[in-house]
């Protein structure tokens, strides 16, 4: 959806981090995007690419966990998959379904070069 | 990005706002950072160790260059909710209830704020934010009601942020008790995602659209707590089947609150304007009993010195 502002958002995170290691640069940044976070994944490289451009981070490579969408039902506590935000619960056919997993938009880690080490 | 505070890439102006640092230099964006309202510029710990023979070389000689992973494990938009957080907070602190606006454009948002504002300006102070990537018309348009608007221009911006709300606070000052109204740029995706602070999300959807658009951008209608359904007035010449656009609605979101209204007629707005004031009854109730507790509080603590 707003690639653009997840992008500078990712890149935020990253440059912090990078400077507070000291970090010569990034090489590689691990997002976790859930299935139902409506994330364009090729959209975010190409924002992240043109944000990060310039930056530490310039060169580094997004590396994208999916996690899967899942959900419970509201009515009957049905657990089930799902891939998309709305649904129908195959055990009792209720559409109060609260997600459980597949929203997260998270940098979870990133892979640094240090420079001219002790 | 700004570095002085985190903002995003800019475009952003906010009505009314120099944008001149302390040096002199003047920044491509134009957010006014006085900075009053305090910004949430947080150090994380990182749970990285810091193994130099851990790197591809495995080595651990100086000036050789060693890469290795650093955990951040936060939410990419952290910031924004913080600064969401600190809104929210100063709303309820005030006793302030806060709407955030949404929809496609071109749903009725601003002439329905318009109506909504001249039947309750005069019960209750009301100020308003108005997103528009490019001109102030909308914020003229609700200040000829009489009311404060403030317009924030995001630019390129696809939404509003919990930031550019933060600094509109600031310069609106909002009445305690009041009626804070945001109208979201106007778009069903993005806006979506960025909290503002606000206590809840109202979706219009209008009847000149497809009854499908819940269905289409779910997103939106599931972040929301009411949904008006606008334009009803025109509903006897167009093909829209109202009941069907109401129960793909409830599919995404089965508690969504739901009324059908035009802004242009009238029709069905004392149902919305009921809804606004019982929204504002509640926060007021919540501050009276902050306060409540707080005299309460005091008065214990008197008790305690002066049995001293």
């Amino acid at each position: 959806m707003h690639e653009m502002s997840l992008a500078e958002g990712i890149l935020q995170l990253v440059e912090e981090t990078a400077r507070r290691e000291q970090a010569q640069c990034v090489k590689t940044v691990v997002l976790e995007i859930g299935q139902l976070a409506s994330v364009e994944v090729s959209a975010l490289e190409f924002c992240f690419a043109a944000v990060a451009a310039g930056g530490p981070a310039s060169a580094a490579r997004l590396a994208i966990v999916e996690v899967p969408g899942a959900g419970v039902c509201q009515e009957c506590g049905c657990r089930m998959a799902m891939e998309t935000l709305f649904g129908v619960c195959p055990d009792c056919g209720s559409h109060r379904l609260e997600t459980t997993a597949g929203t997260e938009m998270r940098v979870r880690e990133i892979e640094i070069e240090s420079g001219q080490v002790e | 990005m700004c570095t002085v505070c985190g903002c995003g890439e800019g475009e952003t102006r906010i009505e009314g706002t120099a944008h001149v640092h302390a040096d002199g230099t003047v920044h491509s964006h134009a957010y006014e950072h006085g900075h009053a309202h305090k910004h949430h510029h947080h150090e994380h710990g990182v749970g990285g160790d810091l193994d130099f023979g851990a790197g591809p070389a495995r080595a651990h000689v100086p000036g050789m260059s060693q890469s290795r992973m650093v955990q951040i494990e936060q939410d990419i938009l952290a910031k924004n909710d913080a600064y969401a957080a600190e809104n929210r907070r100063y709303f309820d602190e005030r006793g302030i209830f806060a709407l955030n606006l949404v929809s496609g454009p071109g749903a009725g948002k601003t002439t329905l704020l318009v109506r909504t504002i001249e039947l309750l300006k005069d019960k209750v102070a009301i100020s308003v934010v108005e997103g528009d990537q490019q001109t102030s018309n909308d914020a003229e348009r609700i200040r000829a009601t009489g009311v404060p608007a403030l317009q924030i221009n995001t630019g390129k911006g696809c939404h509003l942020d919990g930031h550019m709300v933060g600094h509109a606070l600031e310069r609106l000052q909002p009445a305690d008790e009041s009626l804070f109204l945001i109208e979201n740029v106007g778009n069903l995706v993005c806006p979506a995602a960025f909290d503002l602070g606000e206590h809840h999300k109202v979706a219009i959807l209008s009847v000149t659209e497809g009854e499908d658009k819940p269905l289409k951008y779910p997103d939106m209608f599931r972040a929301a707590e009411v949904m008006l359904l606008n334009k009803c007035d025109l509903l006897p010449y167009l093909d829209f089947d109202a009941d069907l656009a109401e129960a793909n609605a409830r599919r995404v979101n089965p508690d969504l609150t739901i009324l059908r209204v035009s802004a242009s007629s009238g029709d069905g707005l004392s149902a919305w304007v009921s809804w606004i004031e019982s929204g504002l009854e509640a926060q007021r109730g919540k501050r009276s009993a902050t306060v409540d507790a707080l005299k309460a509080r005091i008065a214990e603590l008197e008790r305690q010195l002066a049995g001293k």
